[in-house]
């Protein structure tokens, strides 16, 4: 699929079973801890939001988020969880990603905006399962032919936080 | 039911315990509810929350659904959040503005002053009903320093700046960063809960014992992020000379060298090159209006103060207000804001929440790892706690004068309090 996107050369050829490859693809990617490979998929200018359950239409330069990560920090992310002393998420808890209802709900020349909805449950030893519900929204690029990732914001449903307690894995 | 002790404080020894039973028993949370929550100040919210006559947020403070709220005279009140009349909760949104309260279910319903203002087919009642009698009840003390919204159940409690003692230099610390003298809640609430007691996050608040070995990976991400770090001097665990201080009621504080940036007002490497002008005219407003000793004061020192018994501002990499409700013995609801001054330039305010979310909160690169040693301590002593009945806290109790913020002299200060409310006598009923 990133061959043919390739040899499209525009987002306007990108069909909705392509982008639903690749978000299935970065599911896969995060679902495996395969955290470099993942970064793989991101711009060199990625951003990554969880926004606060009681505001999630905010901007967070004016609201406190869950997550609110430049690239920097989302590198620093992936080294911290790659680290044994990430004390939560060590060892680290298993999840199973699904995602579903995906739709592109804009795309100009250079980016696709897209809509899909998840459940993420996640799993750690002794504990009971704690599912984590909501809708990513992602900014993709073509670059040299792929889909990238300039952005991703993924925004809970739940009213709180609450027993889902931290997003201390990359949601 | 509070028949053995639950602190062994024996200064000669020296020696300093504390009961696990204290973290798990159910019993000890329900004579906590009424011996510490009920008779102590207890954080509501900030005036910033609730600004305009009508404005209002519903939460839970000491257990009981609150309305906090503005009335039509924009003073600040908190009713409980239960109709005089079968009791349902009259409000049911989590904020807005509202002129009348109306409970679904009956109809009746109540002005912004907690009037009952009307109540559907009113002439059925009886001749001694009046509507006057069944306005929405009101916490009995409802007092505020500074900004923080304080309520306590006991009537005949001190008065909160009383109360607060040595805590109140440490409030004055955080509204100094304001020009105006005026901070703000920040919009976006952190709400989680954490599977463990309570105390242990009180604890783990201001206990930079556990620095290095639960945050390394915090302090990598600084290190590779340009921010110096220097080797800790002779009798230090950490890169930067702190001390830990009772502050009188059971509150304390540790009081740090900052060494991690402040947005007001110490510029590090993470905050972006962009933002060092800024930064730096920030401190500059503040010397200007403070002076040089009182500038350094707030901007060279990091303090995480612990109001007793559960509210926590930690005034360091940013701002944090938190506070925490039980839910259980090994539960509690987490409450954190982002808190800054009102007249913070865009660029400053981004910086703060950028900072915040380094470090703190459910997605920080620290905070998470707070509250796994939380539930790690929790799954440790919750079937163990009558084999091994015992967690030790005597860090420092040889050392005569000065206490670090590695010492545990504070956290000392918090549980002598709370053992001290455990073992009161309630009062006489009526």
């Amino acid at each position: 699929m990133k061959k043919k996107a390739a040899a499209r050369g525009a987002t306007g050829k990108v069909t909705r079973g392509e982008v639903e490859d690749f978000l299935y693809h970065e599911a896969a990617l995060l679902d495996a801890w395969r955290l470099d490979d993942w970064l793989g998929l991101l711009t060199s200018d990625a951003r990554y939001f969880v926004p606060s359950n009681d505001r999630p239409e905010a901007d967070p330069a004016n609201t406190l988020f869950t997550i609110a990560d430049d690239i920097d920090r989302i590198r620093g992310r992936v080294t911290r969880l790659k680290d044994k002393s990430a004390h939560a998420e060590y060892p680290p808890s298993r999840t199973r990603r699904l995602i579903s209802n995906v739709r592109v709900v804009e795309r100009n020349a250079k980016e696709l905006r897209v809509e899909s909805n998840f459940a993420i449950h996640r799993f750690r030893r002794g504990e009971s399962i704690r599912e984590y519900v909501g809708h990513y929204r992602h900014l993709l690029r073509v670059e040299r032919g792929r889909l990238k990732i300039a952005r991703r914001e993924a925004v809970l449903d739940a009213m709180e936080l609450g027993s889902m307690g931290v997003v201390s894995f990359i949601l | 039911m509070n028949d053995r002790p639950l602190v062994l404080n024996d200064p000669q020894a020296p020696s300093f315990q504390v009961n696990r039973s204290s973290m798990v028993d159910p019993g000890i949370l329900e004579l906590e509810r009424r011996r510490v929550f009920d008779v102590c100040w207890i954080y509501v919210g900030h005036e910033s929350e609730v600004r305009a006559p009508g404005d209002f947020r519903t939460r839970t403070v000491c257990g009981r659904p609150v309305i906090f709220c503005r009335d039509s005279k924009n003073a600040v009140r908190v009713f409980l959040n239960t109709c005089r009349h079968r009791g349902a909760m009259v409000c049911r949104e989590p904020e807005g503005n509202a002129k009348i309260h109306t409970c679904f279910y009956h109809g009746w319903s109540y002005d912004r002053d907690g009037r009952l203002d009307g109540v559907p087919g009113e002439k059925d009642y009886p001749a001694s009903f009046k509507k006057s009698d069944y306005g929405l009840k009101e916490a009995p003390r409802v007092e505020t320093y500074r900004g923080f919204v304080f309520l306590n159940f006991e009537p005949e409690a001190m008065p909160l700046e009383d109360y607060l003692a040595g805590a109140k230099e440490y409030i004055d610390l955080v509204i100094d960063q304001s020009p105006s003298g005026q901070m703000e809640v920040i919009q976006g609430t952190q709400e989680y809960d954490i599977r463990a007691n309570w105390k242990l996050l009180v604890e783990n608040s201001f206990d930079d014992y556990h620095l290095l070995t639960t945050h390394s990976t915090w302090l990598n991400y600084l290190k590779n992020a340009g921010v110096e770090m220097k080797r800790p001097e002779r009798g230090h665990l950490l890169p930067a000379h702190g001390v830990g201080k009772p502050l009188g009621n059971g509150h304390a504080v540790i009081d740090n060298v900052n060494f991690r940036g402040r947005p007001v007002a110490k510029w590090i490497p993470v905050y972006g090159a962009a933002a060092k002008p800024e930064i730096e005219r920030i401190r500059a407003e503040l010397v200007a209006r403070l002076g040089e000793a009182r500038a350094a004061r707030v901007a060279d020192t990091n303090r995480n103060l612990v109001v007793f018994p559960n509210l926590v501002l930690n005034d360091g990499s940013s701002m944090t207000v938190r506070t925490f409700q039980p839910l259980a013995p090994d539960r509690m609801r987490v409450s954190a804001w982002a808190l800054g001054p009102k007249e913070e330039t865009p660029t400053a305010r981004a910086v703060r929440l950028d900072s915040f979310l380094t470090f703190y909160g459910p997605g920080g690169f620290a905070t998470p790892d707070d509250i796994e040693a939380l539930e790690a301590v929790q799954s440790g002593i919750c079937a163990t706690y009558k084999e091994v009945p015992w967690s030790v806290m005597s860090r420092g109790m040889e050392k005569p004068g000065e206490q670090l913020n590695t010492d545990e002299l504070h956290l000392r200060a918090f549980w002598l309090q709370w053992d001290k409310l455990m073992r009161a006598e309630p009062r006489a009923p009526g």
